[in-house]
């Protein structure tokens, strides 16, 4: 890193002045987390009832200039510098930090999410003795990981980006210091992301060995000779591994029911979600902008992936008695759903991308969605175990109608959500009327059927049978998880009924030349 | 058509239930004849409208009427487009005719305000699959209609009712998730036919853009997702469960209308997307269907439960369907739909007596009833309609259609059609029997003191009735407002099926004249009649 610092430095004299609108959303994310930190440094106990609420804010003010950047779309795609047209730009750091529609989109995305966990943490941590103001801390350093993430175009920044997103998380998923399994999940998680860091970064080297250059761009142009080397499809395989790891796809989602189950609930809902996609947008990055040419590498590799992500773990998760385990497993099988584009991305790099972009959208309100039901029911049944919903929609119809209709759109039924979800999925895998494309799409049809099985289990189980110990008292909802309950089902339904919102935010323009 | 410019019918036949949803939702759960009342308002408006449309509907119009096209997605192409023609004129009448006969019919036993809230909802999406002619719309409707369905089921069915829902879920989703890869496929594949994607039916059947294989391919995923909901063998096996653990209303609703999903499904998506494909696997779907009609009324002979009886009738009387479909000449598709509006209307009674019976005698077990006929004279006779209709008696409307199918199946099937002849006499075997052991004889204690039908209930029934007798006697004013469309479909068959002709009678010769074929010919001089009229006018104008 210092070598890149001191260019910078002796690059100074002559650089364009910074762009502080472009890079005002990190920024912000920036400063407000370290002003939550001094804040809880110097008032200690006196504010520590605010510091949720506090972190919220940033992450609602940090969406300001995402806002505005969005509505001020004619400068899109801007950069790190404001470039004059007349002065060749020469930063090393040229086109390594590209904001446009699709890292907006994901910057949006990624607040709000972040906005949904801490409306789901407060009551959880408030309640549970733990150390509570770090944890926000540790959020906003995650998210703003992921923010970065959405920007990155160079393997470093994708890299650093990487690890800020992972490392608070390694330290939240251990956050329940007295039980076992949450320090289970918490070292689980860390060394099996280690693990994954390394194979990541050896594929990375290996590119850059190739092209001779950490910017996309150039690898893109660097490899682009017609034929394929073993070195450079050596390298594309780890890269890919390494963020089948953060993705969780089969066979490297080993991590994913474990650490679920130990972590706090609501940092389940921040992995399973957040930290997932943030883990698919640095996928799409490489993949689109550095290896549009190696398609007939990465497709097939990503072909197969796709493929046994969703088929095992749709049958894993048949076979799950517990909510949040049978949630990651769940997780697994919809992050096959979201390779699939990228399994057919060859001449229609923006579709694809659009396609994943949507189905992340629309995956994050429907399955924080779930989440929070499964912590407000824990409040209750102090279980997470399948049969302990029974009856829930004697004592809490308005919950269970909620988690149905997370259930339905995660199963894909229309007119909720995840139908528009998955139909995205299914129109790019058929475009190229490719016959890989359209098997892809049979065994994703399949798998849908063999999903509708479990989800629709757990609607059974709420709507028909008893409950287990006949304790028919109310749920008493805390306005917070409340909150994120009715704007998860607002986005879940919205989503659904009028897909154009979606779609007219996720439909790219040359995401691989945005810089 | 000015009145229906003026007014949208077909939205508000999708709307109408559900604002009698919302206003559902407002009333306390405890208020159980309000909202009783209230469902059965909401229904009966929009049975009315639909009954309505029958008034309105141009007769010698062809082409889908009171049609309402809006955009809903644009860059896909997608449009809230709707429209009604001959084949699907009477579903929809059908459909506004059954919910509130079914709501009327019977209550549920608990939780009312969430059964009509269901139930109404089921309403909306089975009026939006009928109107749909958009092939996304049309699935979305598809999906729709099994979430109410579930929870019907689920809810308010009896023992098994929790795995008979789960199944019919499943069973259906499985068929209708490989339909979505074919809808998105056959709008890519015919994208540069249409000049543009687009899932509008009526233009992805003019362009004809698919190779034979890709064609085959795309009729196999829908037909699939049909042949579940029809169901033909081997798929029907959730039929008897769903059937069977149903609340009656929910029995009424799946045999009358659910059903109809998926042979109305076959005619405007398989045969009239795919005519080629259609053509080619005719005789995969002949044969089940065939098979369908053997095997139901087989297995109904030896069912020792009522309600499963009257459920494996339908496989039967389903086959007969299919069979009538894919003879692919006008005879039998018009047999075809003529049929399903039977098969809803007797299916449906039936359903809602055996309902009778159990809340009265609180089983269904046939060796457990007997004599019923003299504690229960008038239901004994309502029963003996509804019966002598599904086995298809002369001068009841279930003779007109599968004497329509068999007419037509004998001109270009005709082997199959002789098997299939053997289903009318399985059934009257069937369901003769099944009424000398559960109406003649002598009542036990128990039997004995059965009640009679309720003012109420005749009242409930005495549509359905008035129907089977009215079509029967008077089939034409139905077989007139089908045809067209029908004919339609075979022309669009033959045009775009090489070397395919319609069957027809020249390959019987000596068939006698029946009173379809007057009814043809009277259509026919008046079609002349009215293109003179036009041609007339035309040339006044000019």
């Amino acid at each position: 890193m210092s070598g890149t610092f001191v260019t910078l430095v002796a690059a100074e004299i002559e650089r364009p002045s910074i762009d502080w609108h472009a890079i005002a959303p990190e920024l912000i994310l920036l400063g407000g987390g370290a002003l939550v930190t001094v804040i809880d440094l110097i008032w200690l106990e006196r504010v520590r009832k605010l510091i949720p609420t506090l972190t919220s804010l940033v992450f609602l003010v940090a969406l300001i200039p995402v806002i505005t950047l969005w509505a001020d779309g004619s400068g899109l795609p801007r950069g790190l510098w404001i470039i004059d047209e007349n002065v060749p730009a020469t930063g090393v750091w040229e086109g390594a930090f590209v904001v446009d529609n699709y890292s907006l989109v994901l910057k949006g995305l990624f607040l709000l999410s972040a906005y949904v966990i801490v409306l789901l943490s407060t009551n959880y941590m408030s309640e549970g003795d733990y150390y509570d103001s770090e944890y926000y801390q540790l959020i906003a350093a995650s998210v703003l990981g992921m923010l970065v993430m959405s920007s990155s175009r160079d393997l470093i920044s994708i890299f650093v980006a990487l690890e800020l997103v992972s490392i608070p998380a390694y330290l939240m998923a251990a956050w329940r210091k007295r039980d076992l399994k949450s320090n289970e999940a918490g070292l689980k998680y860390m060394l099996m992301g280690v693990f994954a860091s390394a194979i990541l970064l050896y594929g990375m080297s290996l590119l850059y060995g190739i092209a001779g250059s950490t910017l996309l761009s150039d690898i893109a142009a660097a490899i682009d000779i017609g034929e394929s080397r073993p070195v450079i499809t050596l390298g594309i395989v780890f890269t890919i591994i390494g963020f089948g790891f953060k993705v969780s796809a089969v066979p490297f989602h080993t991590w994913a029911p474990d650490t679920y189950e130990g972590a706090p609930t609501p940092l389940t809902a921040f992995l399973a979600v957040a930290s997932k996609a943030a883990g698919f947008v640095a996928l799409i990055n490489v993949v689109i902008v550095a290896l549009p040419t190696q398609a007939n590498v990465v497709e097939p590799f990503i072909w197969v992936l796709a493929a046994i992500t969703m088929t095992v773990g749709n049958l894993i998760a048949l076979r799950q008695t517990n909510l949040v385990r049978m949630l990651a497993y769940s997780g697994v099988a919809q992050a096959g759903y979201m390779l699939a584009p990228l399994a057919v991305y060859d001449g229609i790099s923006d579709r694809a991308t659009s396609a994943v972009v949507t189905y992340l959208v629309i995956y994050a309100a429907m399955n924080l969605g779930a989440f929070a039901v499964v912590i407000i029911a824990a409040r209750k049944t102090r279980s997470a175990e399948l049969s302990s919903y029974g009856g829930m929609f004697n004592y809490a119809p308005g919950l269970t109608l909620a988690m149905t209709i997370f259930l339905f759109s995660l199963a894909g039924i229309p007119p909720v959500g995840g139908w528009w979800a998955k139909f995205e999925v299914f129109r790019v895998l058929t475009e190229g009327n490719r016959t890989s494309g359209i098997a892809l799409a049979v065994i994703a049809a399949v798998n849908s059927v063999i999903a509708a099985f479990y989800y629709l289990n757990i609607a059974k189980q709420m709507w028909f049978l008893p409950s287990p110990d006949g304790d028919n008292s109310r749920i008493a909802i805390p306005p917070a998880l409340l909150a994120a309950v009715g704007l998860t089902v607002a986005a879940t339904i919205v989503s659904g009924v009028l897909p154009g919102v979606v779609s007219d935010m996720t439909d790219f323009v040359n995401v691989a030349a945005g810089q | 058509m000015f009145a229906a410019a003026a007014f949208p019918i077909l939205p508000a036949l999708i709307i109408t239930p559900l604002i009698t949803v919302a206003v559902l939702m407002l009333i306390p759960a405890n208020r159980n004849s309000e909202l009783k009342l209230a469902a059965l308002v909401g229904t009966t408006i929009t049975g009315m409208m639909s009954i309505w449309m029958l008034y309105a509907f141009e007769i010698a119009d062809d082409g889908f009427q009171f049609a309402v096209n809006r955009v809903w997605l644009e860059e896909l192409g997608l449009s809230w487009n709707l429209g009604v023609d001959g084949i699907s004129l009477f579903l929809v009448v059908l459909t506004g005719i059954l919910f509130p006969i079914a709501i009327t019919a019977t209550e549920p036993h608990h939780d009312p305000k969430q059964y009509y809230i269901w139930l109404t909802l089921l309403m909306s999406g089975s009026m939006g699959v009928f109107i749909a002619l958009d092939l996304l719309l049309f699935f979305l409707f598809f999906e729709i209609v099994l979430v109410p369905m579930y929870f019907l089921i689920g809810g308010w069915g009896h023992g098994n009712r929790i795995h008979a829902a789960l199944k019919f879920f499943l069973y259906t989703m499985a068929g209708s998730a490989l339909m979505l890869v074919g809808i998105v496929s056959v709008a890519f594949l015919s994208q540069d036919a249409t000049g543009g994607l687009t899932f509008d039916v009526v233009q992805l059947a003019e362009a004809q853009a698919l190779s034979q294989t890709a064609q085959r391919l795309v009729f196999g995923s829908f037909a699939l997702a049909f042949a579940v909901k029809v169901p033909l063998f081997p798929l029907h096996t959730w039929l008897p469960d769903a059937h069977t653990e149903a609340p009656t209303a929910g029995s009424v609703i799946l045999a009358g209308v659910m059903l109809k999903l998926g042979t109305y499904g076959y005619l405007r998506f398989g045969i009239y997307l795919f005519p080629q494909a259609a053509h080619d696997l005719a005789w995969i779907f002949l044969t089940l269907g065939v098979i369908g009609i053997v095997y139901g009324a087989a297995v109904a002979t030896m069912q020792r439960d009522l309600k499963r009886l009257v459920a494996y009738s339908s496989v039967a009387h389903l086959g007969f369907i299919a069979l009538g479909m894919f003879v692919l000449n006008t005879q039998g598709i018009q047999g075809a739909v003529f049929q399903m509006v039977n098969h809803g209307i007797s299916t449906g009674a039936l359903f809602i007596l055996v309902g009778w019976v159990y809340e009265r005698r609180h089983t269904r077990e046939i060796a457990a009833l007997g004599g019923l006929q003299k504690s229960a004279p008038i239901m004994a006779g309502v029963f003996t309609l509804v019966m002598l209709s599904s086995i298809g008696l002369p001068g009841l409307n279930g003779f007109v259609g599968e004497f329509l199918i068999l007419l037509g199946g004998f001109q270009g099937a005709r082997w199959w059609t002789v098997i299939a002849v053997t289903g009318v006499i399985l059934a009257a075997l069937y369901l003769l029997w099944a009424y000398q052991r559960v109406f003649h004889g002598t009542p036990t204690e128990e039997n004995a003191s059965m009640p009679d039908l309720r003012l109420s209930e005749g009242l409930a029934i005495l549509p359905l009735l008035v129907l089977i007798v009215f079509l029967g006697v008077y089939p034409k004013p139905m077989l007139e407002r089908i045809e067209p469309a029908v004919e339609r479909l075979v022309v669009h068959v033959e045009a775009n099926v090489d070397g395919f002709e319609e069957p027809g009678p020249e390959q019987l010769p000596a068939e006698p004249a029946t009173a379809d074929d007057l009814t043809h010919t009277l259509e026919e001089a008046e079609a002349e009649a009215e293109a003179k009229e036009e041609a007339e006018s035309l040339g006044g104008e000019g």
